[in-house]
């Protein structure tokens, strides 16, 4: 049933994209995403004294020597609050906002079936930490070339690289930094199940997202930290080494799949034996 | 499976090809309030069946139990011949639902919102999505509108969509909660013609409403539920026959015609200024509404006005529950 039922899902997925992709709302936070390297690369271009070394957010200094690095700043800034507010708003919607606009209990009704919609709820708010990190890279990889030139980049190790390899990194910061999201989607959806208030479940995430990172902060919860699913979400600078340390993109990998596999059961948990009533 | 050997299975509740929707003991708790308290409904293939109850009689949580929406406390659901929850993704594609009015994406046009809920039935051939989408947004006279965002849309073209939706696909039942809400005197009659149009090409219509007077008029078979308890159920000539008989005379000589009303066995009462109205007090033994003429007019009373009134769901309501319709709960 769930093979023969394959394409079914995958015109739902598509379905999903369309709805979430023909909202405002998600372009507006997509537009604010990429304005964050922007607003960065307009004020060192046109501040008096160029960034002083070794302070501000980290790579800031690089970037008059190399655009690209708009874009690595913008996804270092993003990191730690945008990035998750956007994610919290997009996942805690998946499920709450349905019921909230009262379309749940149509797409039930359908049916489209509990797992399935959960499933791809999940997979939908998944593509949109894509877009959500691509926002960042766009708007910096454009702010970069046309206000700075695109010359060799350093990096951490001290080696230099093409503009090309360096556009490659930055697309793999990217895709780190959509990992790092993950967990929090999987937390947004099991939060989004819980409510039919999309407020409250977004509300819900983003704290969850700026309370781990203040118990990351705490140096006597270090044996809390490895378990903290922000506990590797700024380490996304080892892709700036020569070579690249992929320990960090695996042990985050890792953390982030065990968020997705704990929070997705609870969500399925739950909202397989939910009355709906909204 | 078939229903034959579904049935053979749960005896207690024999899946029947003739019945559309049957509950047993249907229960429903929250907390410690029973919204439906041990319903036993039987729905027969082809009825236009009116689900009739106040505000907060429980109405729209059975329906949401019948859609798998809602899990019961206690007692069984059976939706064409499958037990529900159980064999919910097979039965409700063949079920067009209108739960609790209608609900879309504002910012989508409403052709759009169809082709979403269309895929969300996993069983809707796409190749005939369009199509299909097109034709039910014709039946309920929106095809003007189909590109329109939702947002744009007055109550009245919601209720049409959700309707439009309820009708993607040819369906074996309709479930339609309060289908004319937020409707125009003309679009109420749209919608009636509409669900006596679908009762003839064989769907089953299961309509909730709490205004009696709009659901008597389509339906052949209707059950009156009051705080989640079943009053009565049947044909609605079984319902109305089961009603006492009324008779209404208009005469300027009202205390002479009440002394013939009573002569005759009736109770009668003057409702206004040259009108009196007498119920018979029992149901058998009421004379014919002719024989009260006769009466009358032998007893030199002027009769301006007469009818026997057939009596009213609404007043068999009252009589059953002892409460007003609206007032119940």
């Amino acid at each position: 049933m769930l093979l023969s039922s394959a394409p079914a899902s995958a015109r739902l997925f598509v379905s999903e994209l369309s709805v979430l992709f023909r909202r405002w709302r998600t372009w507006t936070m997509l537009a604010a995403l990429a304005a964050v390297p922007v607003l960065i690369g307009l004020a060192v271009r046109f501040s008096p004294k160029g960034p002083p070394s070794g302070r501000g957010p980290a790579f800031l200094d690089q970037i008059t020597h190399n655009g690209l690095f708009a874009g690595v700043v913008g996804l270092v800034v993003c990191t730690p609050l945008f990035l998750p507010l956007t994610v919290g708003v997009v996942a805690g919607d998946t499920i709450a906002g349905e019921a909230n606009l009262g379309t749940l209990r149509y797409l039930l009704a359908a049916p489209a079936g509990r797992v399935r919609l959960l499933v791809v709820k999940y997979l939908a708010s998944a593509v949109f930490c894509v877009a959500a990190a691509l926002a960042v890279v766009v708007g910096g990889t454009l702010t970069g070339a046309v206000l700075f030139p695109l010359g060799q980049a350093t990096l951490l190790s001290g080696d230099t690289i093409s503009p090309g390899e360096a556009f490659g990194r930055l697309l793999l910061m990217a895709g780190y930094v959509t990992v790092s999201l993950l967990g929090l989607s999987a937390i947004g959806l099991f939060a989004s199940t819980m409510t039919n208030v999309p407020v409250g479940a977004m509300a819900a995430t983003i704290v969850l997202a700026v309370v781990s990172q203040v118990l990351d902060a705490l140096d006597q919860l270090d044996w809390l930290h490895p378990w903290l699913f922000s506990d590797h979400w700024l380490s996304v600078a080892d892709l700036l080494r020569e070579p690249i340390a992929w320990g960090s993109f695996g042990e985050n990998t890792l953390l982030q799949l065990g968020y997705i596999a704990l929070f997705g059961a609870l969500a399925y948990g739950r909202f397989t034996t939910k009355d709906v009533l909204a | 499976m078939s229903p034959a050997a579904e049935g053979a299975g749960k005896p207690s509740l024999a899946a029947s090809p003739e019945t559309a929707v049957r509950t047993e003991g249907l229960t429903k708790r929250f907390g410690r309030h029973h919204a439906v308290d041990g319903l036993d409904l039987t729905v027969p293939r082809g009825a236009v069946f009116g689900f009739l109850g106040p505000n907060g009689s429980g109405k729209t949580t059975t329906i949401r139990m019948l859609l798998g929406l809602v899990s019961p406390t206690a007692g069984r659901v059976e939706v064409l011949g499958e037990e529900m929850p159980a064999r919910l993704m097979g039965v409700l594609p063949r079920v067009g639902a209108l739960v609790e009015g209608p609900a879309f994406y504002p910012f989508l046009s409403g052709e759009a919102n169809l082709h979403r809920l269309d895929t969300a039935d996993l069983r809707a051939p796409v190749r005939t999505r369009g199509e299909r989408v097109k034709s039910a947004l014709e039946r309920v006279g929106l095809e003007h509108a189909a590109h329109k965002r939702v947002h744009a849309y007055s109550l009245g073209m919601k209720q049409r969509l959700g309707l439009a939706a309820a009708l993607l696909a040819p369906r074996e039942l309709l479930v339609l909660d309060e289908p004319t809400n937020g409707l125009d005197p003309q679009g109420t009659r749209e919608v009636r013609s509409l669900i006596r149009s679908l009762a003839q090409d064989g769907t089953t219509v299961f309509v909730s409403s709490h205004l009696l007077a709009e659901v008597e008029q389509i339906c052949t078979h209707a059950a009156m539920l009051r705080t989640g308890k079943l009053v009565a159920q049947g044909t609605l000539d079984e319902l109305r026959g089961a009603a006492l008989p009324r008779v209404e005379v208009r005469t300027p000589d009202e205390s002479q015609a009440a002394e013939v009303l009573r002569g005759l066995g009736l109770s009668p009462e003057r409702s206004a200024p040259g009108t009196v109205v007498a119920s018979s007090a029992a149901n058998d033994g009421a004379p014919a509404p002719e024989e009260v003429v006769a009466a009358l007019v032998g007893a030199g009373v002027r009769v301006r006005g007469f009818a026997a009134a057939a009596a009213s769901l609404e007043e068999r309501f009252v009589e059953l529950t002892g409460e007003g319709f609206d007032v119940a709960q």
